[in-house]
């Protein structure tokens, strides 16, 4: 499993370079995340992050992007607003999970 | 385990490489089953960044018809797939029972009923088109088509809206 540094810290990811060990991660390093993408993080950013998280924590996967929007509440236009093009892909990443899996 | 490391490893997220690829998708069914590909393909490819344009034709009319749309059916006629005898799918009420459980298995697993797909491919951007001779042959106009339906277009013009897409038929 590759290490990388991210914002001075040794970060464990996968192959494609999403984190892959839940507690390493902070809403310092998120910020680290959102920025390699070209991302700034407002409020409405971490709404969906911190819904990402808490569902991660008890699900065991990450959410899909109906979910976010059904379970979380967050419209899915706003999502493609806040994340361009590949918002759940990169919701995961900077939320530090991995990709989600679902289809649908 | 061994661990290598990475100086810098971001994810690509194909901001360039992507960003002109396009897919369009003819929905030809009218049945429950057949509904759902071109719907989950289609929501993935918006998921991934993709321009999608779906073209709704013939029995695929159905999908965007607000009288028919919520009441696509299951059959197990002619479909060996269920691997249950034939003649059972002939039996009075049967495709009601097999359209109820087949709509059971897809709530189940969390997928929306066809209209709230719908609703949720035109948010991610999607774009829906009905065909002109579909819509002649059976009398409707805008009006009893689903809202984001964005226009009764001819074939001609649907060619021309996806040009450069890779195409899938339905």
């Amino acid at each position: 499993m590759p290490v990388t540094t991210i914002a001075g810290r040794d970060i464990h990811v996968d192959d494609e370079g999403f984190l892959t060990a839940y507690e390493e991660w902070d809403p310092e390093l998120a910020r680290s995340l959102a920025g390699r993408i070209g991302i700034e993080l407002t409020d409405a950013h971490w709404k969906a992050l911190t819904f990402l998280r808490e569902d991660y924590a008890a699900q065991g996967e990450t959410a899909t992007l109906r979910r976010v929007s059904v379970v979380g509440g967050i419209p899915t236009k706003e999502l493609f607003t806040l994340f361009p093009k590949k918002p759940a892909k990169k919701m995961a990443y900077v939320a530090g999970l991995p990709k989600p899996h679902g289809c649908v | 385990m061994s661990t290598d490391f990475v100086p810098e490893l971001v994810p690509d997220f194909g901001a360039e490489t992507t960003t002109d690829r396009k897919l369009a998708i003819i929905c030809s069914k009218g049945n429950l089953d057949m509904a759902y590909p071109g719907l989950v393909l289609a929501n993935a490819a918006l998921g991934e960044g993709v321009e999608t344009h779906l073209f709704f034709t013939f029995w695929g009319f159905d999908m965007i018809t607000r009288s028919r749309m919520a009441q696509l059916k299951f059959t197990m006629l002619g479909n060996t797939a269920t691997h249950l005898p034939q003649g059972l799918g002939g039996l009075p009420g049967m495709t009601a029972v097999a359209t109820h459980q087949m709509k059971k298995q897809i709530s189940g697993i969390g997928v929306p009923e066809v209209p709230e797909f719908l609703d949720q491919i035109v948010a991610s951007g999607g774009h829906l088109w009905a065909c002109r001779m579909s819509a002649d042959m059976m009398h409707l106009t805008e009006d009893d088509l689903y809202e984001g339906v964005e226009d009764i277009i001819s074939a001609a013009d649907f060619i021309e809206k996806t040009d450069g897409a890779q195409l899938l038929f339905i």
